[in-house]
C-alpha cells in the first residue's frame, strides 16, 4: 500500500515539474520580443487602473454626474493633466474610469462570444457534412453579413440604447468569426490518424471535441483573442460614438469623444484624452496578440 | 470457418468515387486469419492493402462482402456503431507516429485514454499502469511526461504500440507500422512486436510493402494487386518457391547483399512499368500488362482460386 502512494507521490510531482517547465518554455517565447513584453505590462497598468480607478482618479467623484461651472473648459495644467470639460470634470478621471468600461467590454463580449463561437465551430467540424453541420454555418453566415452599427441601432430601437445593449450588439456580430476559424481547423485536423486513433479506442465525442481537437486549435485562437480585444473596444467606441451605446454621463471612453468632439478645435483636450485612451488600450492588446502569436508559431 | 480464426473477411470490396471515376481500391478480398499468428498483406503503392486494413478497423464502411470477427461480430459497420468490447478488441498502430499521436497531449495522456474509456485500471492507479506499458516495450517512465515531438520516431511508434496494446486487445493491425522509420529504430520496433506478440498471444495484420519486414515476422503472407489478392503462402514457401509471376517480380526486385540471398532469388523477371490506375483497371487478371507470361485467356478472365498445396494458392493461369 505505502509503494502505491509513493509511486503516486513522484507521479504527481514530476506532472507539477513539466508544468512549470511549459510555463517558463511559453515565457521565454514571449519575452524574446520587446514589444509584446511592453503590451503585456501596459495592459497590466491599465487593467490596474481601471480596477482601483477610485483610487487612483484624482478626481473619483467626476465619472459621472457632476457639475462644477467655474471650473469648465480649464485646459491641461497641473491641478487637471488633461484638463476638465464643459461641466468641469476633470478628463484625466473620466478616462481612468473609461478604462473600466473598456475592458468590461472586452470582458463581457469575448467572454459571450469565444465560447459560443469555438463550441459551435467545434461540433459543425466534426460533424461535417450532416444537418448539424449545415446549420450552424448557416447561421454564423447571417450573422455575420449584418454590419454591427445596423445591429446596433436596431437593437437600441427595440430595447434602449445602453452599454449592455451595444455589447449584445457587439456580440452578435461577433460569434461567427471564432465558428469560421474554429470551423475550418477542426475540418482540417478530424482527419488525422490521432483522432481517428482516439475514436476507434471509443473516446466519447466530448473527448474528442475538447481534448483531443481544441488543444490543437488554442494557440490560433487566444491569438485571436488578444488582437480582437483592440477591435472590439474600437467597433464599442464607433457604437458610442454615433450615439446607440453608452449615454452621458457615463464615462465610456467612446461616448466621451462622440460628447467633447463637439468642442473641437477650440477645447482640443477634451477628445484628445478619451482618444489618446482608446488607442492605447488597443495597441496594448495588438502588442500582446503579436507576442502570444509568436509562442504559439514556435511550436 | 475454423475454431482458430480470428477474423475471416469473404469477398471484400470498397469503391471510392472520384473526379476521374470509381477507384476499385479493393475489389473481391478474401482472407482467414488465425489465432496468435502474423499475416503479412504486402502490395505496392494504391494496391489498396492499407483501405483493407481501414475498413476493418471501420474507418469507411465496405462496399460488398462480409467480415466476421471472433465468429460472432460483423464487422461491416461503422466504427462508432460498434460495441466497446470491440474496439477494446481490436487496435491499429498507424504508419507515422508523427501524426497517430496528438500532439499537444502528453505520452501519459495518450496512453490512459484507453485506460479509461475501458476501465481497465482504477483510476488512482492508471500512471501506474502507463509506466508499466511504456516499461514493457522498452521505454522508462520518464517519457511519460513528454509530449511527442520531444521523443525519436522509434520511440514515438514504441508509444504509439503502448497505447495499442493498453486496452488488451487480441488482434493488432499494423498499418506500414515501421516503414516511416530509419532501419535501426524499425529493428528495435519489429523485436518489440515479435516479443510482445509472443508473450500475449496476439493476433497481427501486418500491412507493409517492405518484403524484409515480411520475412522476419510473419507466418503468411498475401500479396495484394489492384484491389485483388494474387497469392497466398507460408513465408517460407513463399520466398522459396513463389508462384505468381508479380510475386516472382516483386522478390526479384528486392536488393541483395550477399551471395546466399542472391542464389535464393528468383530470375528472370524484371520488374516493368507501373502499377495501373485503379480506375480503369485491366481486364482479365489485372497484372497481365505487366506480366512477360501474359497469354490470351489472362486479358479476358479472372484467374481462379489455384490451390498448389494446402497452404499455397496462387491465382494465375499459368497453372491453371
Amino acid at each position: 500500500m505505502s509503494g502505491t502512494t509513493t509511486s503516486e507521490v513522484k507521479f504527481s510531482e514530476l506532472e507539477k515539474k513539466i508544468k512549470r517547465e511549459n510555463w517558463r518554455r511559453i515565457w521565454f517565447r514571449f519575452k524574446k520580443s520587446k514589444l509584446s513584453v511592453i503590451g503585456l505590462s501596459m495592459i497590466l497598468i491599465l487593467l490596474f487602473m481601471a480596477v482601483f480607478a477610485e483610487y487612483i482618479a484624482p478626481y473619483p467623484s467626476h465619472a459621472g454626474l457632476y457639475i462644477a461651472f467655474k471650473n469648465a473648459y480649464k485646459p491641461p495644467s497641473l491641478e487637471h493633466i488633461l484638463g476638465t470639460d464643459m461641466y468641469g470634470r476633470d478628463v484625466f478621471s473620466r478616462i481612468i474610469f473609461g478604462f473600466r468600461y473598456a475592458f468590461m467590454m472586452i470582458g463581457l463580449v469575448l467572454s459571450i462570444v469565444v465560447p459560443t463561437g469555438v463550441i459551435l465551430g467545434l461540433i459543425a467540424g466534426y460533424y461535417r457534412g450532416t444537418f448539424i453541420e449545415t446549420v450552424i454555418v448557416r447561421l454564423s453566415d447571417i450573422f455575420i453579413s449584418l454590419p454591427p452599427l445596423v445591429l446596433a441601432l436596431s437593437i437600441a430601437s427595440i430595447l434602449e440604447p445602453n452599454i449592455f445593449n451595444s455589447m449584445l450588439a457587439v456580440s452578435l456580430m461577433w460569434w461567427p468569426w471564432y465558428v469560421k476559424l474554429t470551423y475550418s481547423m477542426t475540418v482540417s485536423l478530424r482527419n488525422e490518424p490521432f483522432i481517428l486513433a482516439a475514436e476507434s479506442q471509443g473516446a466519447s465525442t466530448l473527448h474528442i471535441l475538447f481534448r483531443e481537437l481544441l488543444p490543437n486549435e488554442l494557440g490560433t485562437i487566444l491569438t485571436k483573442v488578444t488582437l480582437d480585444a483592440g477591435w472590439v473596444i474600437l467597433i464599442g467606441a464607433a457604437i458610442s460614438f454615433v450615439g446607440l451605446g453608452a449615454q452621458p454621463p457615463t464615462p465610456d471612453l467612446g461616448t466621451m469623444v462622440s460628447e467633447y468632439s463637439k468642442y473641437l478645435p477650440e477645447y482640443w483636450w477634451m477628445s484628445l484624452g478619451p482618444a489618446a485612451g482608446i488607442v492605447l488600450i488597443i495597441l496594448a492588446f495588438n502588442l500582446l496578440g503579436d507576442g502570444i502569436r509568436d509562442v504559439f508559431a514556435g511550436e | 470457418m475454423n475454431n482458430d480464426t480470428i477474423l475471416s473477411v469473404s469477398d471484400l470490396r470498397k469503391y471510392f468515387t472520384t473526379a476521374e471515376g470509381v477507384v476499385r481500391a479493393v475489389d473481391g478480398v478474401s482472407f482467414n486469419v488465425k489465432h496468435g499468428e502474423t499475416l503479412a498483406l504486402v502490395g505496392e503503392s494504391g494496391s489498396g492493402k492499407t483501405t483493407t486494413g481501414h475498413v476493418i478497423m471501420g474507418f469507411y464502411p465496405p462496399d460488398g462482402g462480409k467480415i466476421i470477427y471472433k465468429g460472432a461480430y460483423e464487422l461491416s459497420i461503422p466504427m462508432k456503431k460498434r460495441p466497446l468490447e470491440l474496439k477494446r478488441d481490436i487496435q491499429i498502430v498507424f504508419q507515422d507516429p508523427g501524426t497517430s499521436l496528438n500532439p499537444k497531449r502528453l505520452v501519459k495522456d495518450i496512453i490512459s485514454l484507453p485506460l479509461l474509456v475501458h476501465r481497465i485500471v482504477d483510476k488512482s492507479r492508471v500512471y501506474e499502469k502507463v509506466a508499466e506499458l511504456l516499461e514493457y516495450v522498452g521505454l522508462s517512465e520518464e517519457y511519460m511526461f513528454r509530449y511527442p515531438h520531444e521523443l525519436g520516431g522509434g520511440e514515438k511508434q514504441l508509444v504509439a504500440i503502448a497505447r495499442a496494446l493498453a486496452p488488451n486487445p487480441s488482434f493488432i493491425i499494423l498499418d506500414e507500422s515501421t516503414s516511416a522509420l530509419d532501419v535501426s529504430s524499425q529493428a528495435r520496433v519489429l523485436n518489440t512486436l515479435v516479443k510482445i506478440q509472443n508473450e500475449l498471444k496476439l493476433t497481427y495484420l501486418l500491412i507493409t510493402h517492405d518484403l524484409g519486414v515480411v520475412r522476419n515476422i510473419s507466418q503468411r503472407v498475401m500479396i495484394m494487386y489492384l484491389g485483388k489478392i494474387y497469392e497466398e503462402a507460408p513465408t517460407e514457401d513463399f520466398f522459396k518457391s513463389p508462384m505468381h509471376p508479380y510475386t516472382q517480380m516483386l522478390l526479384s526486385s528486392i536488393p541483395t547483399l550477399s551471395e546466399e540471398d542472391e542464389k535464393i532469388k528468383p530470375r528472370g523477371i524484371e520488374s516493368v512499368g507501373e502499377i495501373p490506375s485503379a480506375v480503369k483497371p485491366p481486364s482479365g487478371c489485372r497484372f497481365h500488362t505487366r506480366c512477360p507470361f501474359t497469354k490470351q485467356i489472362c486479358m479476358e478472365k479472372d484467374p481462379p482460386d489455384i490451390v498448389v498445396n494446402n497452404n499455397h494458392i496462387v491465382r494465375c493461369w499459368l497453372y491453371a
